[in-house]
């Protein structure tokens, strides 16, 4: 297992590499997630959310700039939606964070969603495992858009930075997607064009409403484009974290982030196993049945879960 | 299930990436990973992304004449920091008595304007992880 050891040894070939067998699904990344576990629980890890083009990789770049100042390390993973139909991704979050490809202290991964079958939270987390191995102080994940998948995420991560932009009408989206709920800190972006206070100004009125953590997330204006309001940004980041610690919140978080890999883990071998089940005799029958209207679908799968014994 | 990834760059100071970004869609529509870096990357960046990537391949393009240093460098680079196996490929404007000294140089195929993008398709297929 030399690729644990170059990884521990804050080698990025092998953490590359390492993401790699975790999204093949290659049965080594088990082995290998295992064997690196014990040295993850290190790192801060932050989600930053929102719509297309609200600015989130623009954003990442700033911040990444901003705790390197404050001498972290800094981990990206950028995830883009996979398309269902050929499977193919475009991931360009790279183009705005051009610059960080040459810093030592930065490591930038891109991964398609690639419609996996625990959902995307399986191979993030895993992903996420492996940068906190290596030794990365600071996590940044980008994700795909407003929806289920930034939910997943905000579970997987400490903090959750959700970002809208002026005159797009993002808050009643995001508000819709259920992003509200999950939100540490929201960021009104693109604060350089007109309207940013208007949008936060409202947001305000949003939150306020019943908070019982003893956390209400702040409201923010910023530019990652002109790089304007970003300390504030990093400032705020920081004092969530200082406030999970100090409130017992970080136990919570490490509980449910662990429920979701397990969850997460179990959907995606239950289906798995499930799926191989489709080529076997039994799975006919229970079809069989069903077209003839001697059972239906759901009690199907009650027999076929019957007989998934304890061994893959 | 193993995916092709293929890192789509632009080395050199011209600013223009629309070819880049056709083959970057074609390639995405084929069922590939593609990772796009933008414009004016040097070798350096363009092999440190790859690294990160952990790509099977790289595509360059070129409008500059500048591929005649920049292509090179990258195929060397990939070497040195032991990413042999990584396929390099070239696109853009190309004379063809370049052609000949870039696969030299460790550049595995030059694709020309005109060509098919199920041509580049079909050869990243049959030639990852060379
Ligand atoms: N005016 C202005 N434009 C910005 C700002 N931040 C980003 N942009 C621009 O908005 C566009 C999208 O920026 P990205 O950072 O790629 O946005 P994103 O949310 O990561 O986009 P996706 O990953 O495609 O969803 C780019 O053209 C940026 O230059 C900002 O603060 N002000
Ligand atoms: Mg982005």
């Amino acid at each position: 297992m030399s690729l644990v050891e170059d990884l521990l040894a804050g080698d990025k070939r092998a953490a590359a590499k390492l993401i790699s067998l975790i999204e093949d699904g290659d049965e080594e990344a088990t082995e290998v997630i295992r064997a690196i576990y014990k040295e993850t629980g290190k790192a801060q890890t932050v989600a930053v959310s929102g719509p297309p083009g609200s600015g989130k990789s623009t954003l990442i770049h700033r911040l990444a700039q901003a705790f390197r100042r404050r001498g972290k390390t800094v981990g990206i993973i950028a995830v883009d939606p996979t398309s269902p139909l050929t499977g193919g991704a475009l991931l360009g979050d790279r183009v705005r964070m051009g610059d960080l490809t040459a810093d030592e202290g930065v490591f930038i991964r891109s991964m398609g969603t690639r419609g996996r079958l625990g959902g995307v939270s399986a191979a993030t987390s895993d992903a996420i495992n492996v940068l906190d191995a290596f030794g990365s102080d600071v996590i940044f994940v980008e994700t795909a858009g407003v929806g289920q998948t930034d939910v997943e995420v905000a579970a997987l991560t400490h903090t959750m930075v959700v970002l809208l932009m002026p005159g797009a009408g993002d808050d009643v989206q995001a508000f819709k997607a259920g992003i509200f709920e999950v939100a540490d800190l929201f960021v009104v972006n693109k604060a350089d064009r007109g309207g940013a206070e208007a949008v936060a100004a409202d947001l305000e009125v949003m939150v306020g409403m019943g908070e019982e953590t003893g956390w209400v997330p702040p409201v923010l204006l910023a530019s990652g484009l002109r790089d304007d309001g970003i300390a504030e940004v990093a400032d705020q980041v920081e004092a969530h974290f200082a406030h999970l610690a100090e409130s017992g919140g970080l136990e919570a978080k490490r509980r449910t982030r662990v429920e979701r890999e397990i969850l997460g883990a179990l959907a995606e071998s239950i289906q798995a196993r499930g799926l191989a089940l489709r080529s076997g005799t039994a799975f006919s029958d229970w079809v069989d049945r069903v077209l003839q209207k001697d059972a239906s679908p759901r009690e199907a799968a009650q027999g076929l879960l019957e007989t998934l014994g304890p061994e893959g | 299930m193993e995916k092709i990834r293929v890192l789509v760059a632009k080395p050199g100071l011209d600013g223009h990436d629309r070819g880049a970004k056709v083959i970057a869609r074609g390639l995405r529509d084929a069922g590939m990973e593609v990772i796009y870096t933008g414009l004016h990357q040097t070798p350096e960046d363009i092999v440190e992304a790859a690294i990160q990537e952990d790509v099977d391949a790289v595509g360059l393009s070129s409008l500059s004449g500048a591929h005649m240093t920049l292509f090179p460098r990258v195929a060397r680079l990939l070497r040195e920091r032991g990413m042999e196996n990584v396929l390099v490929i070239g696109g853009g404007i190309i004379p063809p008595d370049d052609i000949v000294s870039l696969k030299e140089a460790g550049i595995d195929r030059i694709f020309g304007p005109g060509t098919f993008l199920k041509e580049v398709v079909a050869y990243i297929e049959g030639h990852v992880g060379k």
